[in-house]
């Protein structure tokens, strides 16, 4: 034996699919937005729900939009292997079958529905079947790759969490739940298209038509003022509601203020001056579009502590 | 070449088949937890005694 021998039963085995590869098929990254969204809205509701059926609750919801990842990484397996950020992803790289994938997310979206149904109640479990649905068809097959404005409504699919925990405890849908959709749609457009600037390439490549490969990065950069604009009632009404308050409202208006001056910044700023420095910009407004979103929700929750425990005092609100 | 417990197949799978025991324990926990906050915590129950139920009568 010598050291190039090669071991057949080794190699017949070594590319098969680890228990972690059936969780990256879950995008476990886009599941802790959903979570914590979910979390948000669940626990902001004025409905008390027994901590286990919460945690249970939340559990399938992330479960769900874990299976609608999976679908996703289906129907997208033929992209995801020319795009540098999606290659590893376990169907490109040979770990795991497209019909392997197909039957897990199918499969873990139905369980997810019916245990969450079982867990809270049917008006959750529906909302959750509407938000894999809108995702793996509406978005992954039919806009994504069809029109520019593919994640404006995609965007709708990851809105849906905080209304979904709502629902848990609510049983329904109302305005403050609907408030909690509008500031993750509304926010969406801005943080991908910011992402979309300065990774341009990757889909080109692919084909998929982002904003900036179809209409250039001016209108993208226009779009995206346009969008931070249009979040800011949004994101500001919630403080006029039974889930705002003085600390969120303050909250928001700094986040708020700052987000807009940020898309103003990236307004005025030509291409060429963007492309000589890396797009610096574009990538800090990313980042902060993600600084945004978590402590407009963190900011929801500290509110709900403070009514719990009557930390306002004589301090009335709306 | 006969598959024996030292194969390496075996050796490649533990971590998945280790994963997907532990996921099925965690669904009968899950399960049975539920089932008991379900019936704790539920709307009290009225079972059939075998006495006249008058609240029962005069709601008719």
């Amino acid at each position: 034996m010598t050291d190039t021998n090669i071991d057949p039963q080794t190699s017949a085995f070594e590319n098969e699919a680890s228990f972690g590869d059936y969780i990256a098929l879950l995008k476990p990254r886009v599941m802790s937005l959903v979570v914590f969204t979910a979390l948000v809205g669940l626990v902001v509701a004025p409905v008390p729900v027994h901590p286990f059926v919460a945690a249970v609750s939340i559990l399938f919801i992330a479960i769900g939009g874990g299976a609608s990842g999976a679908l996703n990484m289906w129907y997208d397996s033929d992209i995801d292997t020319i795009m540098k950020r999606t290659k590893g992803r376990p169907i490109p790289a040979g770990k795991i079958t497209r019909g392997e994938a197909f039957g897990f997310g199918i499969a873990l979206s139905a369980f997810a529905c019916v245990l969450l149904g079982l867990a809270s109640n049917f008006v959750a479990a529906g909302l959750l079947a509407f938000t894999i649905f809108f995702y793996a068809v509406v978005y992954t097959i039919w806009l994504k790759r069809s029109t520019p404005q593919n994640i404006v409504i995609g965007g709708a699919a990851g809105a849906f969490p905080p209304m979904i925990g709502w629902a848990v405890a609510t049983g329904g849908v109302s305005v403050e739940s609907v408030l909690l959709f509008m500031i993750i749609f509304m926010w969406t457009p801005p943080h991908f298209w910011a992402l979309a600037l300065f990774m341009n390439d990757d889909y080109t490549k692919a084909g998929v038509p982002m904003l900036p490969v179809t209409h250039g990065r001016r209108a993208t950069r226009n779009h995206i003022f346009g969008y931070t604009l249009a979040l800011a009632p949004f994101a500001l009404g919630a403080a006029f509601t039974s889930i705002g308050g003085l600390f969120y409202l303050v909250v928001s208006v700094a986040l708020n203020a700052w987000f807009i001056i940020g898309a103003y910044g990236l307004w005025r700023r030509a291409d060429d001056a963007a492309a000589d420095d890396n797009y610096k910009d574009e990538r800090k407004f990313f980042k902060f579009s993600l600084l945004y979103l978590f402590l407009h929700f963190g900011a929801l929750l500290v509110e709900a502590a403070l009514k719990s425990n009557d930390l306002y005092g004589a301090i009335t609100w709306p | 070449m006969a598959i024996t417990k030292e194969s390496d197949m075996h050796k490649s799978r533990f971590g998945r088949n280790l994963g997907l025991g532990l996921v099925l324990g965690g669904f009968v926990a899950i399960i049975f937890f539920l089932t008991v906050v379900k019936v704790t915590e539920g709307d009290p129950m009225q079972a059939f005694d075998h006495v006249v139920r008058t609240d029962y009568e005069a709601a008719q």
